[in-house]
Order: structure tokens, then C-alpha cells, then sequence
């Protein structure tokens, strides 16, 4: 290894727990404990947990939070007490910096969670933005701690520990006070279940995730995290989508809301929009066994066709994907994704794969 | 079945067992242990040539492809049916039922150039 993983503050504790760690964009994560398979399941069935203390945290404060929001979101920032938006921060081309949530703590205090390989540059970007407005940018990410528990099960789990979770509406902010210290709780997650997101600082997120492994929750990898979240069609910035992707074409329209007065990348948005898009992700479901993987390519009509950016094994859907392709091949079409070497039948298919029950 | 004590390893965790004239093909209890979840086996074709140390098979996990490596050469003269319906097979047992093909060896001296379980063993720390 040429440099230092950094290790998140349940590090030890994810080790212990039997943890397979591997390098997630820097950070020394675990892919899995026993079996990702199981992990899924415990997800789908019941109730697993992720270290997600990778993630980060920005906090935006001042009188006009909301206004800068506004600017760098293309979606409608929600500034109801403790309502959570997901938005995509674009570039002037109306490309996709990141996508985000950003929950309302108040009219002049945003907490903004962002994807760990984009930390750095989401924090440059909201304080070069911010220069126009009147608000303070922090990066809080390095101290706080957070914790996915997500399956039907997981809102009565942590309703144990943190009474009153249960009348948490989706999407929506709290802030708590554990283990002497302060902090969040969101309704939110990666999975397509129902569940909960806990941040504490450093210090107090271990004793969660021992309370949770007393209570029987089962610790969850990165592997089933990214099975579960290609079934409930989520996008993985920086595979399926990235700063050469508008929201369009990344199948996220729905995060557009060119009724906005003004958005970094509106007017790009809107003339690329009028243009047309040649292609646009699309989703596929193997019809004969396999696995396809990011990077195979696709043929339609014996043509190489595009390639996909992010591919799986699903315990229930088999081989699916998610891929680049041209934009007129519409959902029913058959086509043939090349898995070393080998040409398998595909067919297009509307996400997502697994409609959550939430 | 093929138990490990009498097979001869590669150190790409592939195990050959000599049978007749020919040889079975399997993978180590700690390749299936590394792999986990083993979802989908993309065997080889029977009738094919395979040189000593070719690629000739896929094992992919939910993570992962793992290739194969032949590790005598010949003709592919049976592949595991089995897998087809129960990949998993090979981490429940893969020194038996969890086989993956077998090569009727053009060379049966090749075998004696692949290592016993004590030498495999220690490439793996064991």
C-alpha cells in the first residue's frame, strides 16, 4: 500500500466484529463480515447496520443558509423545521459535482451530508459559492461518527434506544443526545428500506454500535451496502454518475426544478435539455445466469451500444446493471452485455429493481 | 472425496485430484473461504484444449470474478453439472461435490510439477 488508509472511529470495532477490510476511496472499510449474501438478507428481512462515518458533514449557518442552498442545489431546498431534501450540487455545464441531502435545523442552519469522495471538494465548492452570501461554511466530517441501521426492523431498534424514533417522518432530522453527547438522527439511508442514519462525534459512535450488536443487529459491508442500493436503483456518484453527467441523464429529471429562479447549471440545463440527450443511464436484468460488472460493455442490435457503470448479483433479481447507452433503446429492449468474453441476453428494465416498502 | 492430503496444488488455490488418466479440478477450502458467496461458476466447454496453467473458467461471488487456472494440460472431458443449479456448492464443499471439471491430461508428468498440501500451505501462511 503506497499511503495510510484513513480508519473511521468504529474501525476497531468493525474489525472485531470479523470485519473484511478493504480500501473504499482511502478509507480502510469493511466489504463484508460473514457473508454478503446473509448481510442482505438481514437487510431485506430484518435489520443490519453500516459504518457510514466516511461520510460527511458540512454545516452551513447564517442568514442566508437557505439562499446559498438554493443557488448550488437543483432541486428545491425544503426549509421546513428538520425536513431533509436530496439534491445534486452541479457544475455551470449542469454536471453533477455530488448528490447530497441537506436536512433544515433551522432557517439560518443547514446540515448538508455528503458522499466521502467528495468531502474535499464539496467543501471548496459550497465556500467558493458561499463568498456571495452571508454564511458560514464548516467541514465537520473529521468528528462526527454515524451509523446506517436499515431493514423493517431497524426504526423499532433504534426506537430502544432513542424513544420516539418511530414518529421520525422520512426524511426528516432530530437532533439526540446519547452517551452524554450530542447529536443526529435522520430517517433516511442506501438501502430501499425503511431506517435510520445516527451521527455522534468520534467518541461516543462505538458505544452505539456495541448497543446495537447487544440488541442483535447484524454489521452489514460495503458489499451488501452496494447490492442493496443498485435493487433500490440509487445512484453511486463517481461510477454512475459524475461531472460529465447531467441529472437527466443519469435518470434523475426528478431532482430538477428548472421552475427555480436561478441554480448554478440552470441555463445549461435548459439548453442541453432542448438539445436532446444521446444517451442516458439504463437499467438491465440478465435473462441466463451471470454476472455483469462495471466496465462491460453492451451490445444492442449486435452493436456495442455503451457500458455499464455499475453491475451486481442480487439475491433476488439475479445479474442486474445500471449503464450508459443510446437513449432511444427503451425499457423491454433486448440486448447482450459481454461478461469475459462471453455474450449474455439482457433486457431493459425500469428502475428500481426492488420497490421499497417505505 | 478428493481429499486435500492427495491432491497437488497451484498457488493460484486451484487443486488437481489424478483419477485414471484423469485429472479433477477443484478449488482450496481457503480460496472458497477468500471468495465467499460464490453466485454463478462460468464452466469451460467439454472438448476443449487447455494448456497447463490457461484461464479457463470464471468464479464470480458477489464481490468478485475469480479466474481459474488449468493446472494440467488436455482436453476437458466433464465439467460439474451441479453448479449450474447450486454454485454455492463450491464453499460448501470444495474438495467433493463442489469439483469443477476434469481434464484428461495430455502430460500426467505435469502433475508431479505442482506442489503437495504442505508446500501449498505455506504460501498461504499456513
Amino acid at each position: 500500500m503506497t499511503h495510510t488508509l484513513k480508519k473511521t472511529a468504529l474501525c476497531a470495532a468493525c474489525e472485531q466484529a470479523g470485519g473484511k477490510m478493504v480500501d473504499f476511496h482511502g478509507w480502510l472499510l469493511p466489504v463484508q463480515f460473514d457473508s454478503i449474501i446473509a448481510e442482505h438478507k438481514a437487510v431485506r428481512e430484518d435489520c443490519g447496520m453500516f459504518d457510514v462515518s466516511h461520510m460527511g458533514q458540512i454545516r452551513i449557518v447564517g442568514k442566508e443558509a437557505l439562499h446559498l442552498l438554493q443557488y448550488v442545489s437543483c432541486n428545491i431546498i425544503k426549509s421546513d423545521a428538520s425536513a431533509g431534501t436530496y439534491f445534486h450540487m452541479l457544475t455551470e455545464q449542469g454536471t453533477i459535482i455530488d448528490d447530497a441531502i441537506a436536512f433544515c435545523l433551522s432557517l439560518e442552519e443547514f446540515l448538508v451530508v455528503v458522499n466521502a469522495a467528495c468531502v474535499d471538494e464539496d467543501f471548496a465548492w459550497l465556500t467558493k459559492q458561499a463568498a456571495a452570501f452571508n454564511v458560514q461554511v464548516s467541514n465537520e466530517s473529521d468528528r462526527w461518527g454515524m451509523i446506517a441501521l436499515q431493514g423493517p426492523h431497524a426504526v423499532s431498534v433504534a426506537d430502544k434506544i432513542l424513544p420516539g424514533v418511530l414518529n421520525l417522518p422520512r426524511f426528516h432530522i432530530k437532533e439526540i443526545e446519547l452517551f452524554g453527547a450530542k447529536g443526529y438522527i435522520t430517517r433516511t439511508g442506501y438501502t430501499g428500506e425503511d431506517g435510520v442514519e445516527i451521527m455522534l462525534p468520534n467518541g461516543q459512535i462505538e458505544a452505539l454500535w456495541n448497543a446495537l450488536l447487544k440488541l442483535g443487529v447484524k454489521p452489514c459491508g460495503l458489499g451488501a451496502r452496494d447490492v442493496l442500493r443498485l435493487e433500490a436503483g440509487y445512484l453511486l456518484n463517481g461510477a454512475d454518475a459524475n461531472q460529465t453527467k447531467t441529472p437527466y441523464e443519469a435518470g434523475c429529471g426528478w431532482v430538477v426544478k428548472l421552475s427555480k429562479e436561478n441554480f448554478i447549471g440552470k441555463a445549461a440545463l435548459e439548453a442541453k435539455k432542448a438539445a436532446g440527450f444521446k444517451t442516458q443511464l439504463k437499467a438491465f436484468k440478465l435473462k441466463t445466469p451471470g454476472v455483469p460488472r462495471e466496465g462491460c460493455k453492451v451490445f444492442y442490435q449486435g452493436k456495442e451500444a455503451g457500458t455499464l457503470t455499475s453491475g451486481t448479483y442480487s439475491p433476488l433479481f439475479k445479474g442486474i446493471a445500471v449503464g450508459y447507452v443510446a437513449s432511444e433503446i427503451a425499457v423491454g429492449a433486448e440486448v447482450e452485455i459481454e461478461i469475459h468474453g462471453r455474450k449474455v441476453p439482457a433486457e431493459v428494465v425500469k428502475t428500481p429493481f426492488y420497490k421499497n416498502r417505505v | 472425496m478428493y481429499n486435500e492430503e492427495n491432491c497437488r496444488f497451484l498457488k493460484t488455490h486451484e487443486w488437481a485430484f489424478v483419477e485414471g488418466e484423469n485429472a479433477v479440478v477443484g478449488i482450496s477450502n481457503h480460496a472458497q473461504e477468500e471468495i465467499s458467496d460464490i453466485v454463478f461458476v462460468d464452466l469451460p466447454k467439454v472438448g476443449r484444449v487447455v494448456k497447463a496453467g490457461e484461464n479457463c473458467c470464471v468464479i464470480e461471488s458477489v464481490k468478485s470474478a475469480s479466474e481459474i487456472y488449468a493446472p494440467v494440460s488436455g482436453e476437458i472431458v466433464a465439467v460439474n453439472e451441479a453448479l449450474n443449479a447450486d454454485p454455492a456448492l463450491v464453499n460448501r464443499e470444495p474438495h467433493a461435490a463442489g469439483w469443477l471439471f476434469k481434464i484428461k491430461m495430455a502430460n500426467p508428468a505435469e502433475v508431479d510439477a505442482l506442489l503437495d498440501l504442505a508446500a501449498y500451505n505455506a504460501t498461504i501462511g499456513k
